[in-house]
């Protein structure tokens, strides 16, 4: 049976420290043990995209990483992108185009798109479904999805 | 049809805010709409500040459908409010003050279009009669412009929050008389507006159920049967109650079966992982021999029984179907089937409970709190009246939270543990194991024609789920279906199935599922007479008529007017270009109509078949909700999701039962609409002089039979089973 042991994390650039067994879900910790109601809980499995985080910039399901194999690797949250432009200029039009109807889902569904449009900041449309299949949104909000995406990447596009 | 359907008694309280400025309370009694009403007052609450700030209680849960924003707009218009000022709270459950809190079908709208503009009047004309007073004008010379009632003459004008306190003395008008705006003037209604909410949403605050945190909160899961219908045998949870983080293990008895209380063992700990956890390690012994045969198998070969044999309960009888179907000239025969389905809200099923000192503290997402606290007074001896009920906004309705088990488990949980906040969770296998689900149905239709290929005679025998004679919670079939009411001789007929599956509404409940069989056949019929389904549709609505009973107010709503069916049915023919587009080839349209929740919907899909499997290239929608959207963002939000959402029902989505074990456990046996599914959907509304409706159902319907129709079209494999990848 796995025992509680302390594990320190990087979170939004600041260093937390929880007490924790290591096969707990960062999903878990990132809620319940440091606060964080960002990354959602949707189905524990990965198949879902609700519990979106980046680990070291890159977009992954907070459900099925222990907690224990974070390491040193840089967690981020929606919590923790407030301040970073492109998530400002995502979350702008998010709101402009009116994406979400009951946004459970939302926080993941950007964090996806951040995470896209940073490696891709001129996606086609191929790429945009490919980037957010992973992302679930029960009351399919996946028009406007595309649309916000499409959106910043234009205007990213015309400010070059 | 009459344009009022809503009773305009109604009454109103005021007195002085807190800090200065008016605060309004409005109650309409005896509203006359749906037979599902109760004699409850419905109200709103609206402080103005003296700075102005307009701040108005949204009163029913927020599921995604937009409501906090769309009662707030029809207050914010009629008081003619600066929107940019307009804050919305949530409030709690409060039966003394708000009635009709519930999310559900798509009554929101209807129910409140008049009464919330009638308070937003009301108010208005306080501030105006404060204004006529500080100004020492004529109330006639007096008008508003957004948070600002002007004087012209002597250019003059008032801040509402200025006006507020003077206005907080004056009496009351009758909120019947006040005059309401020309929808014309509108300047909010109809105006495209984004969520109270989604600015906060979209920084992750924590606003959902499941994001509730009390000091001292524990979080807890519960283990049932594996089987519908199990009871507990014995339980031996001396290693879970070892495990790390556990705090306390509890067993919990039956109260009232699958809609309050099952037999189960709550297991609460520190964390919801270790919660979850320790439950694998619980000795449980469970006797299942009340769930055994009850099977999707089972339930097939026993609806085909009853199907073969004929003969069910009349729900129906126009004419004599029997009779013109033996003279017919040509007769049309097909039987059609669909499965169980899940409503999977994103959010899974939650609930935090706080029990202390014989009082009860619930923050529930709930579409109906009521029921929520009434089952557990009911079940678990805890007076409604010392129970407080938070309302927190819900990720997704979809009807699951329409039954409030999951509140139950976390009232009785808290209850045996005084004094600790506990936050009930359900994990994703839980949330489909334990639903309430759309139940499956089998129905045999015959269709006659006549030599000049009329359709003469149509009979339905639906096989679904009941107990002792009546059909089980959202099972039965309505015998108003289309085309009752425009064919003499028509006969619908019921049969019951018992089962230890627990039914209940899913988004569009039953239409979602007849709106299928019953378009899927007519466009068999229609093939068969040599037309189209629009054709056959249009030709039974040729005439203007009022199905039902239109001169009831209560009931005039759910009346069916061929006029609105073919204003829909023609915008979606044009804008789809029906009749010009190729008939042949792989590529093909599909054509529904569905009239449910008072709304008006006509579809067309456009359909590529290639190896075996299918891609929807476009879906048309024209709908009418009658003259007025009151949030354009929102209504078409809707539509989009509710389409995508048929898309997704009807592709690959099934909850199948062995023995009364649900065999889907995730979203890998459940499959949710993924967005590269999702093809462009073109909406057009058609206005029509009829009272404003709802729209988290109606557009849901009549996707699945447009879809399958293509189907059909472009390879000539009818979908008579659902799902259509199954």
């Amino acid at each position: 049976m796995p025992e509680m042991t302390a594990i320190s994390l990087t979170v939004n650039g600041q260093a937390r420290t929880l007490t924790a067994t290591p096969d707990m879900p960062l999903l878990w910790a990132l809620r319940q043990e440091l606060g964080l109601a960002g990354p959602k809980f949707g189905c524990g499995a990965g198949l879902c995209g609700a519990c979106t985080v980046q680990i070291d910039g890159q977009p992954a399901r907070a459900c099925q990483m222990p907690v224990g194999a974070v390491g040193t690797a840089r967690i981020t949250t929606i919590e923790g992108l407030q301040r970073d432009p492109l998530f400002e200029r995502l979350r702008a039009a998010w709101l402009e185009i009116d994406v979400m109807q009951c946004g459970y889902c939302q926080a993941g569904q950007l964090l996806s798109a951040h995470a896209l449009l940073k490696a891709t900041p001129q996606p086609d449309a191929a790429q945009i479904d490919g980037a957010m299949e992973g992302n679930i949104c029960r009351c399919a909000t996946y028009p406007r999805i595309r649309a916000a995406i499409a959106k910043v990447a234009k205007e990213a596009g015309h400010g070059r | 049809m009459g344009v009022e359907a809503i009773d305009r008694r109604s009454f109103l309280r005021v007195s002085a805010a807190l800090g200065g400025g008016l605060a309004l309370e409005i109650a309409v009694p005896g509203r006359a709409m749906a037979a599902a009403a109760t004699p409850a007052e419905l109200s709103a609450y609206v402080t103005i500040a003296a700075d102005g700030v307009i701040t108005i209680t949204g009163k029913n849960p927020e599921i995604g459908q937009g409501i906090k924003t769309a009662l707030a707009m029809l207050i914010a218009e009629e008081l003619d409010a600066d929107w940019a000022r307009v804050r919305v709270v949530q409030a709690d459950y409060d039966p003394a003050r708000y009635p009709d809190q519930f999310a559900g079908g798509s009554l929101a709208t209807p129910r409140n279009y008049l009464p919330m503009r009638q308070a937003g009047a009301a108010v208005r004309q306080m501030l105006l009669q404060a204004a006529a007073t500080r100004g020492a004008v004529p109330l006639a010379e007096l008008t508003t412009e957004p948070g600002l009632v002007v004087h012209a003459p002597s250019h003059r004008r008032w801040t509402y929050g200025e006006l507020a306190a003077a206005a907080a003395h004056l009496p009351l008008p009758d909120p019947t008389r006040v005059p309401l705006k020309d929808p014309r003037k509108f300047r909010i209604v109809g105006t495209p507006q984004v969520g109270v909410d989604s600015a906060k949403v979209l920084r992750g605050e924590p606003l959902f159920g499941i994001d509730t945190r009390q000091p001292g909160q524990l979080y807890a899961v519960f283990e049932s049967a594996p089987a519908h219908g199990g009871r507990l045998k014995s339980c031996d949870a001396s290693a879970a109650e070892k495990a790390p983080g556990v705090v306390a293990v509890i067993p919990l008895k039956e109260a009232g079966g699958a809609y309050a209380l099952v037999d189960g063992v709550a297991v609460v700990a520190t964390n919801y992982w270790y919660a979850e956890s320790a439950r694998t390690l619980l000795k449980l012994e469970w006797d299942l021999s009340a769930a055994k045969g009850h099977s999707s198998e089972a339930y097939a070969a026993a609806a085909k029984a009853l199907l073969d044999k004929g003969a069910g309960t009349s729900l129906r009888k126009d004419g004599d179907a029997q009779a013109r179907l033996a003279t017919a000239s040509k007769v049309v025969s097909a039987r059609y089937a669909y499965p169980f389905l899940a409503h999977a809200p994103l959010e899974p099923q939650n609930c935090t409970a706080l029990y202390r000192d014989g009082a009860l503290e619930l923050w529930v997402p709930s579409q109906v709190p009521r029921q929520a606290v009434g089952m557990i007074e009911t079940r678990l001896g805890i007076p409604a009246a010392r129970i407080t009920a938070h309302m927190t906004r819900i990720g997704g309705g979809f009807g699951r939270r329409l039954d409030n088990n999951f509140a139950v488990e976390a009232a009785a949980i808290a209850k045996a543990l005084p004094g600790r906040p506990i936050q009930l969770i359900y994990s994703r296998a839980d949330d489909l194991k334990r639903d309430f689900y759309r139940a499956a149905g089998w129905h045999a239709f015959q269709a006659g024609l006549d030599s000049g290929g009329r359709l003469t005679a149509l009979t339905c025998h639906a096989v679904t789920f009941g107990t002792d004679g009546k059909p089980n919670r959202a099972c039965e079939m309505d015998a108003n279906n289309f085309p009752a009411g425009l064919l003499a001789d028509l006969a619908y007929q019921q049969s019951l199935l018992p089962t230890t599956i627990p039914t209940g509404p899913l988004r569009a409940p039953r239409s979602n599922a007849h709106a299928w069989a019953f378009q899927s056949f007519l466009d068999e019929v229609a093939l068969a007479a040599g037309k189209d389904l629009p054709q056959l549709m249009l030709e039974l609505c040729a005439e203007d008529r009022i199905v039902g009973d239109h001169s009831d107010p209560a009931k005039a709503l759910s009346a069916f007017s061929t006029t609105r069916a073919r204003g829909v049915i023609q915008r979606v023919l044009a804008d789809s270009r029906w009749a010009s587009r190729p008939r042949s080839g792989p590529r093909a349209l599909g054509f529904g109509f569905y009239f449910c929740h008072y709304g008006y919907f006509a579809e067309v899909a456009d359909v590529t078949v290639e190896v075996g499997d299918y891609r929807v290239n476009q879906v048309w929608v024209a709908g009418d909700v009658g003259s007025q959207l009151v949030n354009p963002l929102g209504a078409e939000a809707q539509v989009r999701g509710a389409v995508i959402d048929g898309l997704a029902q009807a592709a690959a989505q099934a909850i199948t039962f062995a023995d009364g074990a649900p065999q889907q456990s995730g979203f890998d046996g459940f499959l949710l609409g993924r967005i590269s599914a999702t093809p462009p959907i073109a909406i057009s509304w058609v206005p029509s002089p009829n009272p404003p409706t709802g729209l988290g159902e109606p557009a849901l319907p009549p996707v699945i039979p447009a879809l399958t129709n293509a189907i059909f079209a472009a390879s000539g494999r009818r979908i008579r089973s659902l799902p259509i990848r199954a």
